[in-house]
């Protein structure tokens, strides 16, 4: 199994946990990914908001370079990143629909003497490792079941929203399969998709730590012991706020969020600063 | 062929229609342009060539002129291709003389240029003019009509017709899925808005149907095969092996009572799945026929082999039969009617108000039978826990009204979430709030009780539910479900803590109406319920003639109409048999014997199985009843072989002529 990979900003730098998780997992299972080369900005929620057409322009640059580095027929380009991964998916989408968008994007492409012919499909990990690699092989290669854990899933919004290419829009289920996978307890909660605030907690911190507030105290509530992620953004909200809410709302908030890949990596055994455990605020104990 | 020798005169007639036509065409003009066309002896323009003096008109001039062909240059033939065949036919013409143009629909109703509209109104007429003159005289043929009719379904719409086909005397074949007939009705507590127990209004017309002596009533059986046409259908049905014979059955229930199980074991259907039953039961005591049924999935006997089948001892009419087979029985009907209902949408397909989740959120349907005295809990609203719950929430809409599940109304869950608040209430005494997007009540009486239910404390929230969660924000609500809503009256998102959710499940076509439509030859609408005829004015006709759909089938509905339409669809199937033969239309495909090669293209392609084969001469063969004249075999035959009346090639051909060549 051989993949493109597309890393995004946030892989390289607050997320590179992530990265490194991922990397080492895939590894470990035999998905070889190659990053892209010379990608660029995904666009990201930001740039889209503003002027959704010259975001698309830059984003499809890294379709263009997929197909470029990919080789003939369909291509597989996997994002880790949410928010890279809504960016290209969405941008794919509407350049396979809005003839308008197509024209002026390809033109633009054509300016730097680039082509997009359409071939890319944007994945996801939890896709790649739930429909491609699978969850009973994933299961044989498990070394150390997490038993007694419990683990609450958040997928945040973008990962199955608002294109659903694969799970569920409101009920996704893979990150509680995988987890149950690993011998751990998926414990179900009303609060699987919903918003971490964003970019909010910094700039209006008020409404974003509320946001996490809530988060927080309903996984507390539900006796989980750890939060798993799939997104940097998600990630990097529930965890590095955890005190200012603690003191905030005066209660104690503290629990350990870590990408999906982390957790995956302890129970095949893998070394804890293969995955960037180390650089976690909160450190899970338990593993 | 036209008669080469007959002289042709024409008589072209340019009706008006008040402005509809005059308005946008130059109908004198087209008038004084037919008359000057080959072959037309007479050519007028008249204000309402429907109205009685237009037919006159016509035949009067039929005789006068001694005309031989009519062209009528006015609406749709959909509209009044009868009424001037009728005054056609007055005059002492074949009717197939006639010829209809549609200047109305297809000229003055879409086009906005005069002159253009004339003109095409004028090319229009050349055709017909060219075409009509190679038009034949053509018989309609009658075939007699079977008096039997077979209704499948035996919830109420079915009851209904059976018993109205029954009492006119007609011997009727009530085939039903289940082991029992009542459908969904018999799940019912009460009825909105008069609040009718269910089962008191019910049970009396299943016993008729059990006693009436025209009614043949065969229930856990399929229809496995039709053949045949209007008035001559040729059914197989299959009875499944209940293996309990029915005639020696009385209902005593000392087999359910006797059986290995000592408690039942496996959800009972007919509950919901709210309760236990045995392998061998009775769905519920007014059960019609009252006979066992043993469900060879769960029982012993069956799965292992090692039973000691207390059951059979301890049945002293010796009733039992465990080598029962699925037996076929044939009939012969000419009319059938299909009551096969609806399903209740599956609340599991939408995770986010948490059916199969949170075990406090249930279906309307559960609730329906713990409301009901001899339901699983004696009548008693009850959580999981067994505690009568201090708050419920209703659910409006799931699965209706939703792009993401079902787009249509299902009509009746406003009605009976609205009966199930009222019920709740009365047993409970729990705060009860119903979420809708708008309340629909349309019906005599219904509003009335939606005040009623306003003035009762029933609470209202305007607003579709986001999500059922146990998302709880302080230690009073452990164990409470939390209904997230906007409520757009007061532009807010509000949050409810409940104790029991019950989700207002919709209608939708059950998974078999395919398999159904297909063996029947009818259609289904985009959403999967079969198609009427016409939507308006043929409700319970189909396109295949004899065969009509009453009830659920065809779209949701609540008793009342789905018993007023069982009652139309009887009277549209006694239509057909007291007038003893039906008429078809002679605009059918022929074979012309010395052409056919005997290649069989046509065999497989025609839409209606109107096309055998003769082994014997070695050529197709057109059944006339069953053919629609769709024209495919015609287009699809390689040596030209097959004709169609009325669209003959120089019938055809003559008229395109008409069109392109002035």
């Amino acid at each position: 199994m051989k993949y493109l990979y597309y890393p995004g900003c946030s892989l390289k730098s607050s997320g590179k946990s992530y990265e490194e998780s991922m990397l080492a997992v895939f590894k470990h299972l035999g998905i070889e990914l190659q990053e892209l080369n010379d990608w660029n900005c995904c666009g990201a929620t930001n740039y889209m908001a503003i002027n959704e057409q010259s975001a698309m322009s830059v984003t499809s640059r890294n379709l263009a370079l997929a197909e470029e580095q990919g080789g003939s027929g369909e291509i597989n380009l996997v994002a880790p990143c949410n928010a890279c991964y809504m960016g290209l998916l969405k941008t794919k989408t509407y350049l396979e629909n809005e003839q308008g968008l197509r024209d002026s994007v390809l033109q633009k492409l054509d300016s730097i003497g680039m082509k997009y012919e359409g071939r890319v499909k944007v994945r996801h990990p939890l896709d790649i490792l739930v429909n491609d690699f699978g969850l009973d092989k994933l299961k044989m290669a498990v070394k150390k079941p997490l038993k007694d854990l419990n683990v609450v899933s958040y997928y945040g919004c973008q990962v199955v929203r608002p294109i659903t290419a694969f799970d569920d829009a409101s009920d996704p289920v893979y990150m509680d399969q995988i987890a149950m996978t690993l011998g751990a307890t998926a414990v179900d909660w009303g609060m699987k998709v919903r918003c971490c605030g964003g970019s909010m907690t910094s700039t209006v911190s008020d409404v974003g730590l509320r946001l996490n507030y809530l988060l927080l105290k309903e996984a507390k509530r539900k006796k989980a012991d750890i939060i798993i992620t799939a997104c940097p953004l998600c990630q990097f909200n529930l965890e590095c706020f955890q005190d200012k809410i603690s003191r905030k709302y005066g209660e104690s908030v503290n629990i350990p969020v870590v990408f999906f890949p982390q957790l995956i990596g302890m129970a095949l055994g893998l070394d804890k600063k293969e995955l960037g455990l180390q650089r976690m605020f909160v450190q899970p104990q338990y593993l | 062929m036209s008669n080469n020798k007959e002289e042709i005169r024409i008589g072209v007639y340019i009706c008006h229609c008040g402005h509809n036509i005059a308005g946008a065409v130059d109908v004198v003009g087209v008038a004084e342009y037919a008359a000057k066309l080959p072959n037309v002896v007479i050519s007028k323009d008249y204000k309402y060539m429907c109205s009685d003096p237009g037919q006159e008109l016509i035949a009067a001039d039929i005789k006068e002129y001694n005309l031989n062909r009519i062209v009528v240059t006015s609406c749709s033939p959909l509209l009044h291709e009868k009424t001037f065949r009728e005054a056609t036919t007055k005059a002492g013409l074949n009717q197939y003389f006639m010829q209809m143009v549609n200047i109305r629909e297809n000229v003055s109703w879409v086009n906005e240029n005069f002159d253009d509209a004339t003109e095409k109104s004028k090319d229009l007429v050349r055709a017909a003019v060219q075409r009509v003159a190679f038009q034949r005289a053509l018989e309609k043929q009658k075939v007699p009509v079977n008096p039997n009719v077979l209704i499948v379904g035996g919830g109420i719409a079915g009851i209904s017709a059976a018993l109205t086909m029954a009492n006119a005397g007609k011997k009727v074949y009530l085939v039903e899925k289940e082991s029992t007939i009542g459908g969904h009705m018999a799940i019912f507590d009460k009825t909105f808005p008069t609040l009718d127990c269910a089962a008191c209004i019910l049970t009396p017309k299943m016993s008729s149907v059990k006693n009436h002596p025209n009614i043949t009533l065969w229930t856990y059986s399929e229809v496995s095969n039709v053949e045949g046409f209007v008035g001559n259908y040729k059914v197989q049905v299959t009875r499944k092996p209940r293996y309990v014979i029915e005639d020696l059955c009385v209902g005593c229930m000392l087999c359910v009572e006797k059986c290995i199980f000592k408690e039942g074991k496996f959800p009972d259907e007919f509950n919901q799945g709210l309760s236990k039953r045995k392998p061998v039961y009775v769905p519920f005591p007014q059960a019609t026929p009252l006979v066992a049924v043993i469900d060879d999935k769960t029982c012993i006997h069956f799965k292992t082999g090692k039973c000691t089948q207390t059951c059979k001892t301890a049945c002293d009419r010796n009733a039992i039969d465990f080598d029962q087979k699925p037996e076929i029985k044939e009939i012969e009907v000419g009319t059938v009617l299909l009551t096969t209902g609806f399903q209740a949408f599956d609340a599991k397909k939408v995770p986010y108000y948490g059916y199969g989740k949170y075990p406090n959120v249930f279906t309307s349907l559960e609730v329906e039978r713990m409301v009901n005295a001899s339901g699983p809990t004696e009548g008693h609203v009850l959580t999981r826990e067994g505690k009568a719950p201090k708050s419920v929430g209703i659910i409006h809409c799931v699965g209706s009204r939703d792009e993401k599940t079902h787009k249509w109304c299902s009509r009746v869950c406003c009605m009976y979430s609205l009966k199930l608040a009222h019920l709740i209430k009365e047993h409970t005494g729990a705060d009860v709030y119903n979420f809708y997007i708008d309340m629909r009540t349309p019906g005599k009486g219904y509003e009335e009780f939606y005040d009623k239910l306003l003035h009762e404390d029933v609470h209202f929230i305007r607003g579709r539910v986001s999500e059922v969660t146990d998302w709880i924000t302080s230690p009073e609500e452990e164990g409470k479900l939390i209904i997230r809503a906007e409520d757009t009256m007061i532009g807010m998102v509000r949050r409810i803590p409940v104790d029991m959710v019950v989700l207002a499940v919709g209608m939708e076509p059950r998974d078999d109406a395919q398999e159904i439509r297909k063996m029947f030859n009818i259609s289904c609408s985009t959403e999967g319920f079969f198609l009427e005829r016409h939507p308006k004015l043929a409700p319970v006709n189909t396109f295949t003639d004899g065969v009509f759909i009453a009830g659920a089938c065809q779209g949701p509905r609540d008793i009342p109409d789905s018993v007023a339409q069982a009652g139309a669809a009887a009277a549209e199937a006694l239509v057909l048999i007291d007038s003893g033969h039906v008429e078809l239309e002679p605009n059918t495909a022929y074979i012309v014997d010395e052409i056919c090669s005997g290649c069989k293209s046509c065999l497989n392609i025609c839409p209606y199985k109107a096309i055998t084969f003769d082994l014997e001469k070695n050529k197709s063969s057109i059944n006339v009843a069953l053919c629609k004249g769709c024209g495919t075999c015609v287009a699809a035959c390689p040596s030209s072989a097959i004709k169609q009346n009325l669209f003959e090639d120089v019938e055809i051909f003559s008229e395109i002529k008409g069109i392109f060549v002035e």
